[in-house]
């Protein structure tokens, strides 16, 4: 049985490279995220007082290595596999993969490490060294030069995989004239040009403001228009992530629950949808900035709004898709089909408790999305609430159950750990619950979020029922149970890949599964318009000038290299 | 294309949701008026802030009968005033806040209500609040803003009405 291993040994590297550098951001950022649990809420805290510096480093360290280095190099991990094997094709440019791989690790590396010199505050040979700015790193206060080359080179790189990926459906194409795109072919293709779209914003203000600014080059930068620059970018990577995880919802899910796609022409339509329009959103971040008039936030709202479609969408087809499966399992009954999923193979158990709280977690962005309500939860605690259902475990749940199944055709070994694995999604799934409630509930009461010390002394919170005391514990029993499955998760994936590739009864070890059913309804019946990507891109493009180009002309109005002068993180604390 | 049956009325579901949530919000805003954050308050040069005629003298300012001109300073790690010195205002009052950064990116909120603003060095921030009760607020700074951010709070006292009468008969 040649699975993708044998098949496609090259690409199995690349796939397992940028798999394990995903993993290792993904413990070390779990390693954070602890410590900012017990240190939040006064259970443990490692370093004292005023040196909240520390906590801020570790805080940069959680955010930029779990949303930026575990996810997109996932992403291009998986990526690589969907095209290879859905295209049945190499990728056929050895060098070109090389080069971003290497550039991506590389950039990863050198953002890391401005990072955690933040413990320290300097490096040898290049002196003071600090990054302390949180994921969004906001102007003016600015990071070492490092920080930010390290992000471009990370960025670049995944143009450039993009780009190898095209050209591999280029030369398919090529020989398969008349064909459809076929569907994973065409998820990777729309999220891809959405990234080039979207990341657009963020390279702009990296390579003309930040760079330049933190060498001195330039003495000034407008921090509102920096920001917006981001935001242009930010809500963008919020689909960038959760593409490959609606990917294996679409693919892969409704075959481990033992059936298929239902429908390949609205899987198409979810993503079309989504390249169009996860960008012209962005200011709906902003919507308590000052300088940006009214108008332009109603406009983002407006289009927020209407990306609520692809994602209730998606809901439908997926859930009919699994039933359908479990139907033919033997399923039966109104809600009975359910007892038929395979709820003991964490690969199934996983996505799906994974899509179960992304609805929660779709239920909160709702309540965010508004421009009123917004103002209640802006910048609270509630925040975090909300992403850890989204990215933090619709995505990253979902990634580490897709491991599980793709695991075994990269290594060519069968799934070792069986048992910590099974457990591992529920673990997840009870220690979120618990984490990102009191998160929520904490953040209707005021409790702010990216503190090291929410505790005040000119005032208490007021909770209406339970008290702090009782939210802290909740989240403290949350992260712990987090940690748990974390390393649960890293038990079964290790002895995994150090495994060996005969089973123990010494025998040709056991069949992989690899196989992928097509949908129920084919890409025949979707419109040929569909798979005109010009067109979309097209549109994609007018409605991002039609929602940025005025807030850009107003905001570039006050100054484009005015306003405020570089501050180090690093400052002596007067008190 | 085909589209079954469910799958079309599930389409028209979400669809009148997502009508429904625009409506409503264009209605709270448009009809009932919510004080959104916009660029009324201006932009201003930050290296000029201390010559601005509101921001040389942070302060609270009568400015009519019973409304009120808050002009605040959000600096890495105080809010001026609101941290050494309390902001004071009388209970029954309209009160607008100015709050303006001469450092970083800043927040100004009043714990746990939806008095909230982003303080962005380079634009001022304009809120404008009615305080119909006596009592006490907390105000917090929600965004990172460097080593010391969790210190950055601050106090605001809506007073009685007659506490507030002998308050200014004390000063004058
Ligand atoms: C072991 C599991 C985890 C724990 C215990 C944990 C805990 C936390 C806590 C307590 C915060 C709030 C810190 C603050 O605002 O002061 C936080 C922030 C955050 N977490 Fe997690 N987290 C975990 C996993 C994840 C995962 C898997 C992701 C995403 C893939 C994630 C993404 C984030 C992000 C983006 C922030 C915001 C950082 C910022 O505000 O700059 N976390 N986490
Ligand atoms: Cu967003
Ligand atoms: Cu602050």
């Amino acid at each position: 049985m040649a699975t993708f291993v044998d098949r496609f040994p090259f690409e199995a590297k690349v796939v397992r490279v940028a798999f394990a550098l995903s993993f290792l951001f993904l413990g070390l950022g779990g390693i954070g995220g602890m410590i900012q649990v017990l240190h939040r809420t006064g259970y443990l805290r490692f370093v004292e007082e005023i040196t909240g510096g520390t906590y801020y480093t570790v805080l940069t360290s959680h955010g930029v290595f779990l949303v930026v280095f575990f996810t997109i190099f996932f992403l291009v991990g998986v990526f690589t596999w969907a095209i290879t094997k859905d295209l049945d094709r190499e990728l056929g440019n050895p060098g070109l993969t090389k080069y971003w791989i290497t550039s991506m690790t590389v950039g990863a590396l050198l953002t890391s490490i401005a990072i955690l010199a933040g413990f320290t505050n300097e490096l040898p040979a290049l002196g003071e060294v600090s990054a302390d700015v949180l994921f969004t790193f906001y102007s003016p206060m600015g990071a070492h030069v490092l920080f930010y080359l390290g992000l471009a080179l990370f960025v670049t790189g995944s143009w450039v995989a993009g780009f190898d990926w095209f050209k591999t459906w280029w030369g398919w194409k090529k020989d398969n004239p008349d064909k459809r795109i076929p569907l994973m072919t065409f998820m990777v293709l729309t999220t891809m040009l959405m990234w080039y779209l979207g990341t657009l914003g963020v390279a702009v203000e990296v390579v003309f403001f930040l760079i330049p600014w933190s060498l001195g080059l330039v003495s000034e930068v407008n921090p509102l228009l920096t920001r917006t620059l981001f935001w242009f970018f930010g809500h963008m990577v919020v689909y960038f992530w959760l593409m490959p995880a609606y990917m294996m919802w679409y693919k892969i899910m409704p075959k481990l629950a033992g059936g298929r796609l239902f429908s390949d022409p609205l899987a198409r339509v979810v993503f079309v949808l989504f390249l169009i329009l996860s960008v012209p959103v962005g200011i709906h971040h902003q919507y308590l900035d000052p300088g940006i008039p009214e108008g332009f936030k109603f406009v983002a709202m407006t289009n927020t709004m209407f990306l609520l479609l692809p994602s209730l969408l998606t809901a439908f087809t997926v859930v009919a898709s699994v039933e359908h499966g479990a139907r033919q399992r033997g399923g039966k009954g109104y809600f009975g089909w359910l007892r038929a999923l395979p709820w003991g193979r964490p690969a199934f158990s996983g996505m799906a408790l994974a899509g179960i709280m992304f609805a929660a977690g779709g239920f909160s962005g709702m309540i965010n999305a508004g421009m009123n309500i917004n103002y209640l939860v802006h910048n609270s605690f509630w925040v975090p609430g909300h992403f850890h259902l989204t990215v933090g475990t619709a995505v990253a749940l979902t990634f580490m159950a897709a491991t599980y199944w793709l695991l075994p055709q990269l290594t060519g070994k069968p799934l070792a750990g069986v048992k910590a694995a099974a457990v591992q999604p529920y673990l997840w799934f009870i220690g979120m619950t618990f984490m990102s409630n009191a998160m929520h509930r904490g953040g209707l009461l005021g409790i702010p979020r990216r503190t090291s010390e929410p505790q005040y002394e000119q005032f208490d919170y007021e909770p209406v029922f339970g008290s702090v005391a009782e939210l802290d514990f909740q989240i403290v029993i949350g992260g712990a149970l987090l940690v748990a499955s974390l390393a649960l998760f890293f038990y079964s994936i290790i002895l995994t890949w150090f495994g060996s590739k005969v089973s123990a009864d010494g025998g040709e070890g056991e069949v992989i599964d690899d196989e992928i059913p097509p949908a129920l309804s084919g890409p025949e019946n979707a419109p040929r318009v569909l798979d005109n990507l010009k067109l979309w891109v097209g549109i994609a493009i007018l409605l991002i000038v039609l929602a940025y180009a005025l807030p850009f002309a107003d905001i570039a109005s006050d100054g484009i290299y005015e306003g405020s002068e570089y501050i180090p993180v690093m400052i002596e604390v007067l008190t | 294309m085909e589209i079954h049956k469910y799958e079309k009325a599930w389409l028209v579901g979400a669809l009148v949701l997502i009508f429904f949530f625009i409506g409503t919000i264009a209605y709270v805003s448009a009809v009932v008026g919510v004080d959104m954050v916009d660029d009324s308050g201006g932009a201003l040069d930050v290296d000029e802030v201390s010559e601005d005629e509101r921001f040389a003298d942070p302060r609270v300012e009568q400015v009519g009968e019973d409304e009120y001109e808050v002009y605040m300073i959000a600096q890495q790690f105080i809010f001026r005033p609101g941290t050494h010195d309390t902001v004071d205002v009388p209970e029954n009052s309209e009160v607008t806040f100015y709050v303006t950064s001469i450092d970083v990116i800043h927040g100004f909120q009043l714990v746990g209500t939806n008095v909230n603003t982003m303080v962005i060095p380079g634009q001022v921030a304009e809120i404008t609040v009615e305080f119909d009760e006596p009592g006490e607020h907390g105000i917090i700074c929600n965004e990172y803003c460097g080593d010391a951010h969790a210190d950055m709070e601050g106090l605001l006292v809506v007073h009685p009405e007659d506490e507030w009468e002998e308050m200014q008969g004390g000063d004058g």
